[in-house]
């Protein structure tokens, strides 16, 4: 099997971590080759983040660059552009359509872009937008939008159900457990 | 049994499946995982030291007294233990010693790009280099044997892709060697003049054994194919890259041993080809190597140059001439640079020393994100420690006029690490300096690190804790104060008093990060859009929580911590 690329995109602290952990458990329960890299220290504070999740029969380099991505998740809208380019032709682009007002934005130094959902829907890739917060929210806890997002990607892979409940109970810690699974199933039926 | 762990994961394994007893090291990303997950071993000894420095010698001592020993730090840690290596080099080992040294290629997370090569060269002891997780504790098992086979301190060298990437690791169990019996032995150990003159003919003699080693060992790989146009030299994450983007269209000779190199091994794989690509991130290092022995069919630094990682993309590009197409919007996309989070104590800090014009000398943490807009609080960071030391020099330059209105600010996990020498000189050779110890009761930026000031060890247990008003008064600073960085008025009221008084001061802000699990949480603040004038007063404390929505400020109750100073900043109480 060749080898195939997601990537995980948000704004620091917003659980990338967890959401490339859970994938990556269920991508070796499958017995792929995997490799997951991740981004630590300075840009976690509230910059960009990114995370390249990639599985085949022989992974070799850990990075996802323009043009090679299967899949990209992004947590929040303006990095799901920022990450477009990423994207194989006709690859699937699942974002959550919340909007965190970056640093450049709150100075007033630059615009949030507007009516980046149409845009993107435009931009001739599939696009899969949820109000994941709001599903989170639901759950029980705004922190558990990254388990929505999962729980979208779910319900648009065949990965078998079972190796993600694995991976969540592996994952998670128990007194959280519930709260999440919760979280996944709603992003499944999203 | 498999696992997917991160490089640094596998590397603490090693150390626990090789019998590695005593660990010391310093955090800094994007090694700091190494040593967080070694001390999850109960048969591993493991601690953070003040810094580097401390770090190996502690690594060393264990070594001398017959046991298994790894210090691990970032790149420019090895600059602060630098002292210790090369003479650690000349007295050898007991038990194996191994060094972990994290390359940052990139700079995701550092203030300089350095290839740490260099100082295995400089101090004539052995580097390994993994490229992914299952290799990084393979390596480390070699190092053990080879530190103690060859007498010689091993370095693993780590970059942030091969740290901090996930791959599949097959655990194996601990062995556990025996502890070796410590012999005193002056001319071994004590490096005076005479002993030292010794030492260095064996230091000479073990680089030639190690290259012999190097030119059979089987760290060091070569991967023919039959279809190559042309070969590649390459090592560490590039070999990565290199394979992704060229398959079997190369040749490839991994070298897993970066110094010493072999010299007929890489001489027989290059006389194969026409043309031999040196891909190595950073300096030129192999292709240096390979000038010296006489090669002339290699291209290195010429095609890739010397800054950043060398992807996939750039290695399809320059060498085969592909791209590959994407889409991108139209639209100006805002870049997002890490900031300060919502609630950091530094944040009041800074904005207090900003609206005030001081000059301010920064140092390594979270807190050199003052230097960004809005605040722009920071003139310089250098180093670790950098920041007193350095408004020392610039006070005694400029004098008394500069004296008023410059301060250092260094974070307490610093200060201990190297800040502590810099203000004795400030005592001891009398500058009217102003210091400011941002004590957030924890090493932030490397994800939460204890530290000598906090009352606890890296396992979390209780432990002494540097009581910092002592400690700076017992350096000779009298005027040493304490405010809260929450209370914008009274942190103001400091730093002028302490800045028109006529004698060295340390004031200490003090105030937990907010992510630390402990720190309980007030409810978010919200606006009052009938009240609020749109003065954008709010705006200026750059919190990421608060923007402008129609001309009112909005505050984003999932970021907002309820800290509380754009309530004191707001002048007509619109925010409740």
């Amino acid at each position: 099997m060749e080898t195939r690329s997601i990537m995980i995109v948000g704004v620091g602290g917003q659980g990338s971590l967890l959401a490339s952990r859970l994938l990556g458990n269920v991508l070796l329960a499958q017995g792929h080759d995997v490799k997951v890299s991740e981004v630590h220290g300075m840009s976690q504070r509230g910059g960009s983040v990114v995370t390249y999740v990639k599985y085949g029969d022989k992974v070799y380099s850990p990075v996802v660059e323009k043009g090679e991505a299967d899949v990209v998740i992004s947590f929040e809208l303006l990095e799901a552009a920022r990450c477009l380019p990423y994207l194989k032709k006709g690859g699937k682009l699942i974002t959550s359509t919340q909007q965190i007002d970056p640093m450049p934005v709150i100075t007033g130094a630059a615009k949030y872009p507007e009516n980046l959902e149409e845009k993107l829907r435009e931009a001739g890739v599939e696009l899969v937008a949820v109000d994941a917060l709001a599903l989170a929210e639901q759950a029980g806890t705004a922190k558990a939008s990254n388990v929505v997002l999962m729980g979208v990607l779910a319900s648009r892979t065949d990965f078998p159900d079972e190796l993600w409940q694995n991976a969540l109970e592996q994952c998670v810690p128990p007194k959280f457990l519930e709260l999440n699974k919760k979280a996944f199933e709603l992003g499944k039926q999203a | 049994m498999k696992k997917l762990m991160l490089g640094n994961e596998a590397f603490a394994r090693g150390l626990f499946e090789a019998g590695c007893k005593v660990v010391s090291s310093y955090p800094g990303t994007p090694s700091t995982e190494i040593t967080e997950e070694a001390a999850k071993y109960d048969e591993i000894y493991a601690e953070w030291a003040p810094n580097e420095k401390v770090a190996m010698e502690t690594a060393l001592g264990a070594s001398i007294a017959g046991v298994r020993s790894f210090c691990g730090m970032k790149h420019v840690g090895l600059n602060v233990a630098a002292d210790p290596l090369y003479t650690a080099a000349y007295t050898g080992v007991n038990g194996g010693v191994v060094i972990a040294v994290a390359d940052d290629q990139g700079m995701h997370s550092s203030q300089n790009e350095q290839d740490s090569r260099h100082h295995a060269i400089a101090s004539k002891v052995l580097m390994l280099e993994p490229s992914d997780s299952g290799e990084c504790k393979e390596f480390v098992k070699t190092a053990f044997e080879l530190s103690e086979q060859y007498d010689v301190p091993a370095i693993v060298r780590m970059s942030t892709r091969v740290a901090h990437s996930q791959s599949i690791v097959e655990l194996e169990d601990r062995i556990e060697p025996e502890m070796k019996e410590y012999v005193k032995n002056p001319q071994k150990y004590v490096m005076m003049p005479a002993n030292a003159k010794g030492r260095h003919v064996f230091v000479e003699e073990r680089t030639q054994k190690l290259i012999e080693y190097a030119e059979v060992s089987p760290l060091n790989r070569v991967e023919i194919s039959d279809s190559a146009q042309f070969g590649v030299i390459t090592n560490g994450a590039a070999y990565q890259y290199v394979k992704e983007a060229l398959g079997d269209k190369a040749s490839v000779l991994k070298l897993g041993i970066v110094n010493p190199m072999p010299v007929k091994l890489i001489q027989d794989f290059a006389a194969k080809y026409e043309t031999v690509y040196i891909v190595e991130e950073l300096d030129g290092i192999i292709e240096q190597h390979c000038r010296n022995i006489g090669m002339t069919n290699i291209k290195g630094k010429e095609v890739f140059g010397y800054i950043g990682e060398l992807p996939q993309s750039v290695i399809a590009q320059k060498l085969l001439g592909e791209t590959k197409e994407y889409t991108q919007l139209d639209d100006n996309i805002p870049v997002r640079p890490p900031v300060m989070c919502p609630g950091c104590p530094h944040r009041g800090l800074f904005y207090c020393l900003s609206k005030n014009k001081i000059t301010v000398s920064g140092d390594i943490g979270c807190y050199t994100l003052g230097a960004a807009a809005p605040l722009f609080a920071v003139d310089t960071t250098i180093c670790m420690g950098a920041s007193i030391s350095a408004l020392h020099g610039f006070n005694k330059a400029r004098g008394a006029e500069s004296e008023h209105k410059t301060v250092a600010v260094i974070g307490d996990s610093t200060f201990m690490h190297s800040g502590m020498t810099g203000l004795v000189n400030i005592a001891y050779n009398d500058s009217n300096s102003t210091v400011i110890i941002l004590d957030n009761s924890i090493t932030g930026m490397t994800g939460h690190q204890q530290n000598p000031t906090t009352g606890k060890n890296l396992k979390g247990d209780p432990a002494a804790a540097v009581n910092l008003e002592e400690l700076c008064k017992a350096i000779g600073i009298k005027r040493v104060r304490v405010v809260d960085p929450y209370h914008l008025a009274e942190t103001e009221a400091a730093i002028k008093e302490e800045l028109a008084a006529d004698e060295a001061s340390v004031i200490i802000s003090r105030r937990p990060c907010a992510l630390l699990k402990y720190v309980k949480h007030n409810p978010p603040v919200a606006v009052d859009t009938d009240k609020c004038i749109g003065c954008k007063m709010c705006m200026k404390l750059g919190c990421p929580a608060i923007s402008m929505r129609d001309g009112k400020a909005v505050i984003d109750h999932t970021q907002c911590v309820g800290c509380g100073i754009c309530q004191e900043q707001c002048k007509v109480g619109a925010i409740k």
